[in-house]
């Protein structure tokens, strides 16, 4: 049986078109993903991210054990509200996963995890704990949803969905987050636009779903999330990095934090023993056709390989992220191979596009 | 589901429609591209090549996934629908007016042998 989220039913009475994502049925879309895509480019769309686990970790241990437990380092939290993109390493520097950490206090955290590894995470950090005999207690919330408002007039739409929210989340930069009542409300995304990811009691998401749909928010499905997410040039988990990928070779050498030496977080010795040896571009395809995961590249530096691909709906053109070598130049041409006959691509530095902008 | 009485079907989603000079003329079925989404890219064959029943001959790609589309039955491929390939989302909008290729069956009794309205609409029911 697939699992579902508080707004499953929300999603079916209005039509959308389901579809397993890691084990949950989901929207994918609710008519035309490029229509979904272009209002949260141009408006405000939101996404029922409900299937994303979020858990609390609380102790006096708890900033002690995230500084082992992620590449990225907690300490650079000090504000509360404040939130952290990280991978989460294995002891040969692979990624479990990629999350999102929100600092309230040295002993007080929210993280937010992938679906399809919420179980093997949960695993892994409980195995972590007991390990380092640790002083703090992890809690799964199972019982709150997600919803991401996103797109250039999201915010506005939401303070006017959910009275009195302005005064408190107008002041939010972004990666803060601040609690409202029941909710807490955070200024992040995954779709390269302004916007807030709304985390709340289950039960009370479909009226927030509601009341953002009569402000004038489109529903929106993965299908769009995808294409917004690889315009913004955001990883996903399990496509474009894995348990088996440096985050070195992934793009995600940013998210590594190696000040503190003495800093000694699980997969940092396999990582310094291992340099980079593959980068992550951007490519788009220069002759007609559409770019996916897993086609091969040729460069004159080596051959590398698309994680994801896709037609862009804002660029109107074909892109990917690609794993290709080291030496390989920004805005040289290579050739991707796609069934069985070579495409010129042109490869670009990350992102495609940021507030509605091509940066290509 | 729109699957008109009058055209032929395949298994994999094409429909068929036999024209008074003999040829056919190929399309995705309505449920086929509702199940692509979106669609961005088409890539048809081009006139004169010579196909087996089944082979695959075009692809349709949407923002979701790439789909590989199979002649119904063998013969010479006579024409493709540039303007389809000019815009793609036509065939999201119309999948039956937007066909993708003219096919000059190599044996005109193998287009009898293809699925009608009904067979097809249970296939469809099923996936």
């Amino acid at each position: 049986m697939a699992r579902i989220t508080p707004l499953h039913a929300v999603h079916v009475a209005a039509g959308a078109r389901m579809v397993d994502f890691a084990g949950w049925d989901m929207p994918v879309n609710y008519g035309s993903q490029i229509e979904e895509h272009h209002a949260v480019r141009s408006d405000a769309g939101m996404f029922d991210v409900s299937h994303m686990l979020a858990l609390d970790l609380t102790g006096a241990d708890a900033t002690v054990f995230l500084r082992t437990l992620l590449a990225n380092d907690v300490a650079k939290l000090t504000v509360p509200g404040k939130a952290l993109y990280s991978c989460m390493l294995n002891a040969e520097g692979g990624v479990i996963d990629d999350l999102i950490v929100y600092y309230f206090a040295a002993d007080t955290f929210r993280i937010v995890v992938n679906a399809g590894t919420a179980d093997k995470d949960v695993a892994w950090m409980r195995k972590q704990i007991a390990r380092a005999g640790a002083n703090v207690t992890l809690d799964a919330r199972g019982d709150l949803a997600m919803i991401a408002v996103q797109g250039p007039n999201a915010r506005a739409k939401t303070w006017h969905a959910i009275p009195g929210s302005e005064s408190a989340s107008a002041g939010l930069k972004p990666f803060f987050a601040a609690q409202v009542g029941d909710m807490l409300i955070a200024r992040t995304g995954y779709t390269g636009e302004d916007g807030f990811e709304i985390t709340l009691p289950a039960a009370q998401a479909p009226d927030l779903w509601q009341a953002l749909t009569a402000a004038g928010v489109a529903p929106c499905g993965l299908g769009a999330r995808d294409t917004l997410r690889l315009e913004a040039g955001m990883n996903l988990y399990g496509q474009d990095m894995d348990e088996a990928t440096s985050p070195l070779n992934a793009g995600l050498s940013w998210t590594v934090d190696l000040k503190d030496a003495d800093r000694a977080f699980i997969g940092r010795a396999a990582l310094e023993a291992a340099p980079a040896t593959q980068q992550m571009l951007g490519l788009v395809l220069l002759e007609r056709g559409v770019l996916r995961a897993h086609q091969q590249v040729f460069t004159d530096a080596g051959e590398g390989e698309t994680t994801s691909g896709t037609f862009s709906p804002t660029l109107q053109q074909a892109i990917a992220f690609a794993r290709v070598p080291l030496g390989v130049a920004v805005g040289s041409t290579v050739e991707v191979d796609i069934r069985g006959k070579r495409l010129k691509a042109r490869t670009v530095k990350l992102p495609f596009v940021r507030n509605g902008q091509a940066l290509i | 589901m729109n699957i008109p009485a009058e055209l032929k079907y395949t298994k994999s989603h094409e429909w068929i429609r036999r024209e008074d000079d003999g040829t056919v003329t190929v399309g995705i079925t309505d449920h086929a591209q509702e199940a692509l989404g979106d669609i961005v890219f088409l890539d048809l064959p081009e006139a004169g090549r010579m196909v087996a029943a089944g082979e695959e001959c075009a692809v349709v790609e949407s923002v979701k996934a790439a789909s590989d589309i199979y002649a119904p039955v063998a013969g010479e491929i006579i024409a493709a629908n540039d303007d389809a390939v000019d815009a793609p989302e036509s065939v999201n909008a119309d999948a039956y007016a937007n066909w993708l290729f003219k096919l000059k069956p190599a044996n005109a009794a193998d287009v009898d042998a293809l699925l009608d309205a009904a067979a097809y609409a249970d296939i469809a029911a099923d996936n």
